[in-house]
Parts: structure tokens; C-alpha cells; sequence
């Protein structure tokens, strides 16, 4: 089976990069589904999952609409090429272990929380309807994650030891959410999305008060990854795709 | 083709009946997620909501919906899905909400719109014995829209239907 290659339009590009990071992690959260370490967990990371699976699915069908080259949810989450996923580096990155995965968690919801927020004021009512669910069910996401990255701070040495090797790990990806190029420009302009720089000094507001309950430090280094809005992935996104896309790739067209 | 008022009326009470498939003592209209039933130009639309954006019931109940209409006598019409207002537990209604606690979920607590603080406690009976006394598990349930507590008067644990 072939693979699609989407149209560059600015808004169609726009709608793929937001709907691809939620697939992605949404994605990585459902690899803990029979691996997590109780019961609770297993729900919240499956359901966590499954809302960001949801907020991809209205996406990339608004994304399909706007394009208007037929092509399907499932043709853009399946059917590209890994250079034509648009998400952040952050959410492509590999589980690690439960501290690793709430800290990315934490990360991005802090910022997804208030971006969908601000995005219900979106000119085009179909991104700012699909921006008010969004909301609501990553408040859910921030409040989880918030209370795990306390949990675990404050806590056993060991614990503290790992969320604070994962806050090393997962910092350096997180100024890649607030980027924003040419192509983001042009839709910022229409009024249909708002510049993700906005959101940054809420963003490290949430992050500051939550590391001081947890009695973390927040790094200072600004150095900061970059490439997966262009499509420049980390060597872990062809691994992750090969099992995203394995059943259309195995068995093409394939249906429930 | 004309659609009588009777004819709406009768749509939306078929359709309204069809049971949530997660919590099957709940129908989609005491939920809210049955949002309205029109005249288009192409025949009679049925509109639904998702919960929650990845609510896996959407399917099954847009199904049972058509089969019940189907099983009716009616023919000609689309159930569609809308996003815009977004779902919330303020449209489930009182029947609803009551019925909700006899099954042994908890209903919402408040009013939805509200920011919750990030660390902020709700304050949400047992549906069992009724205390306050109670504490929460886990934010997420055996579905989206529930969240896991226990009650520490009378020792049940019990889903909480999420104020959303």
C-alpha cells in the first residue's frame, strides 16, 4: 500500500501537527496498557490514552475536510511516511519508567491545559468545538500527573531519584511546544490559532508551583530540541511507527 | 418531506430511550448526549455528543439508535455527531442523576465550568450509606467518565460519575 502525502495548505499542516502530538502520546500511553505498575494506573494511563486518541480522531477528520482529498482519520494516522508527522520530540519519546511517563504527562498537559483554552476562541468554530473538549479532558491529565510528580518528589530517595533523572531527560523537549514557525504564523494571523508563545509563562507558572510542593528544582538550561514540526524525528519515532501502522501496513484497508 | 411536530416528538422519545452501553441504566437522553432531532433537507437528523472525545460508545450508540428508528417503522434519516457545545454532566437530568445512585454510582457533584484548584478535594457521597466520609482512589474509572473512590464509613468502593 501506498503512503499519502498530505496537502501543505497551512491549515490542513496546523491541524496535523496538534493531532499528531495527541496521537503520538496517546500512543505511547496505551504501550502501558497490561504493563502498569497497579491497577489504577492501568485505568488512568489507558484512559488518558484513549482521550488524546479521541482528540486526534476529530483532528485529523477536520484536517480531511479542509484538504478535501478524501482523505480519511485513519489515512493520516496510518498511511505517512515518518517525515510527514508533524508532533513535538517530547511526546515521540519512549516510556522509560512511571516516573519518566508522568513527567512527560505533566509536561504536556500543563501546557495542552491552557492552549486549548485560550484555542476555544479560535475564529473557526470547528477548531474552537474541538479545542473545548480538549480542554476539559486535559485538566484531568494536569491533575493526575500534577499529583504523581508530588507524590514521587516527595518521597522515597528513590523515587526522588528517578522523577528528578526524568525531569533531566524530558526538559530539554519541552521549548519545542512553544515554537512556532512561518506555516503557524500564517494561521495565528487568520485568528483561527494562537501563538503557542503565549501559553509559556502559565505554562512554567504550573510547573514551578507543582516542583515546589514536590520540593523539585526546576532546571535553568535553555538549550532545547527541535525538528519534529518539521518532520525531523528522534531515532525512536520509526520504532514507534512500525507498530502504529503495522495492521494497515500487514493487512492494507484492513477494517474493524 | 414534511415532518410533523408529532412525527420530531416521536424520533426524539425513540431515540432518546436507547440505553448508554456503559451504563445501561442510563439512557442518552438523561445523559444529554442526544443533543437534537430536526427536519434537514434530506430528511430527519439526529444529532449526538460525545462524553468525552474518545468515547468508544459513539459507534454503538449511533447504531442502536438507527435500529430502534429502523424497528419503528422510520426510514430517510442520518445521526450525526457534533462537538459544539461540549458535553457536560449539567445536561444529565434529575431522573437521571437518581437513577445514577441507585445503581450505585455517584452522581456529579456541582456545577461543571468551574476550575477545579489543581489540588482542590470533592466533597462526594457514598451512593451506598450516603457519608461524606469518603475518599478518592484513582482520578479515572472503569470508563472515561467515572473516577474511582471508597467510601470509609461503610467500606464500599464505588465509581464516581465524574462532574466534567
Amino acid at each position: 500500500m501506498t503512503s499519502i502525502s498530505p496537502s501543505n495548505a497551512p491549515l490542513v499542516q496546523f491541524l496535523l501537527r496538534r493531532a499528531d502530538d495527541a496521537l503520538i502520546l496517546g500512543h505511547r500511553l496505551s504501550e502501558w496498557v497490561g504493563h502498569a505498575p497497579m491497577l489504577e494506573e492501568e485505568m488512568a494511563l489507558g484512559n488518558m490514552g484513549l482521550d488524546l486518541i479521541g482528540q486526534a480522531r476529530s483532528l485529523y477528520q477536520y484536517a480531511g475536510e479542509v484538504e478535501g482529498a478524501g482523505h480519511s482519520e485513519d489515512d493520516f494516522a496510518y498511511l505517512r511516511r515518518e517525515s510527514a508527522y508533524r508532533n513535538v520530540l517530547l511526546v515521540e519519546q519512549p516510556n522509560g519508567d512511571f516516573a519518566e511517563t508522568m513527567i512527560r504527562q505533566f509536561f504536556y498537559a500543563a501546557f495542552a491545559d491552557p492552549y486549548w483554552r485560550a484555542m476555544k476562541a479560535s475564529s473557526d468554530p470547528t477548531i474552537a468545538a474541538i479545542a473545548a473538549k480538549s480542554e476539559k479532558e486535559m485538566t484531568y491529565h494536569l491533575r493526575h500527573s500534577a499529583e504523581w510528580v508530588v507524590r514521587l518528589g516527595d518521597s522515597t530517595a528513590e523515587a526522588r531519584r528517578r522523577i528528578e533523572a526524568a525531569i533531566s531527560r524530558f526538559w530539554p523537549f519541552t521549548g519545542e511546544l512553544f515554537s512556532s514557525d512561518e506555516l503557524d504564523a500564517s494561521v495565528i494571523a487568520t485568528g483561527a490559532a494562537i501563538d503557542p508563545d503565549t501559553i509559556r509563562a502559565e505554562w512554567l507558572a504550573t510547573v514551578q508551583s507543582v516542583f515546589v510542593r514536590a520540593k523539585l528544582t526546576v532546571p535553568t538550561s535553555t538549550w532545547m530540541h527541535r525538528g519534529g514540526r518539521s518532520g525531523q524525528h528522534s531515532e525512536h519515532f520509526g520504532h514507534l511507527l512500525s507498530e502504529l501502522q503495522y495492521m494497515q501496513r500487514a493487512v492494507p484497508g484492513a477494517v474493524w | 418531506m414534511a415532518a410533523p411536530d408529532a412525527m420530531l416528538a416521536d424520533i426524539r422519545r425513540i431515540a432518546g430511550d436507547v440505553a448508554d452501553p456503559e451504563i445501561p441504566v442510563l439512557t442518552i437522553a438523561d445523559l444529554g448526549v442526544l443533543r437534537d432531532v430536526r427536519a434537514g433537507d434530506e430528511g430527519i437528523i439526529v444529532e449526538i455528543t460525545p462524553t468525552y472525545s474518545g468515547c468508544p460508545a459513539m459507534n454503538m450508540i449511533k447504531l442502536e439508535i438507527e435500529l430502534a428508528l429502523e424497528r419503528a417503522g422510520y426510514s430517510g434519516f442520518a445521526v450525526r455527531e457534533v462537538l459544539s457545545p461540549a458535553w457536560t454532566t449539567d445536561w444529565m437530568t434529575e431522573a437521571g442523576r437518581e437513577r445514577l445512585r441507585a445503581y450505585g454510582i455517584a452522581p456529579p457533584v456541582g456545577k461543571a465550568g468551574g476550575r477545579g484548584a489543581l489540588f482542590g478535594a470533592d466533597i462526594v457521597a457514598c451512593p451506598q450509606c450516603r457519608s461524606t466520609d469518603t475518599e478518592r482512589l484513582a482520578e479515572f474509572g472503569s470508563t472515561s467518565c467515572k473516577a474511582l473512590w471508597r467510601c470509609k464509613a461503610c467500606r464500599e468502593p464505588f465509581d464516581y460519575f465524574k462532574c466534567h
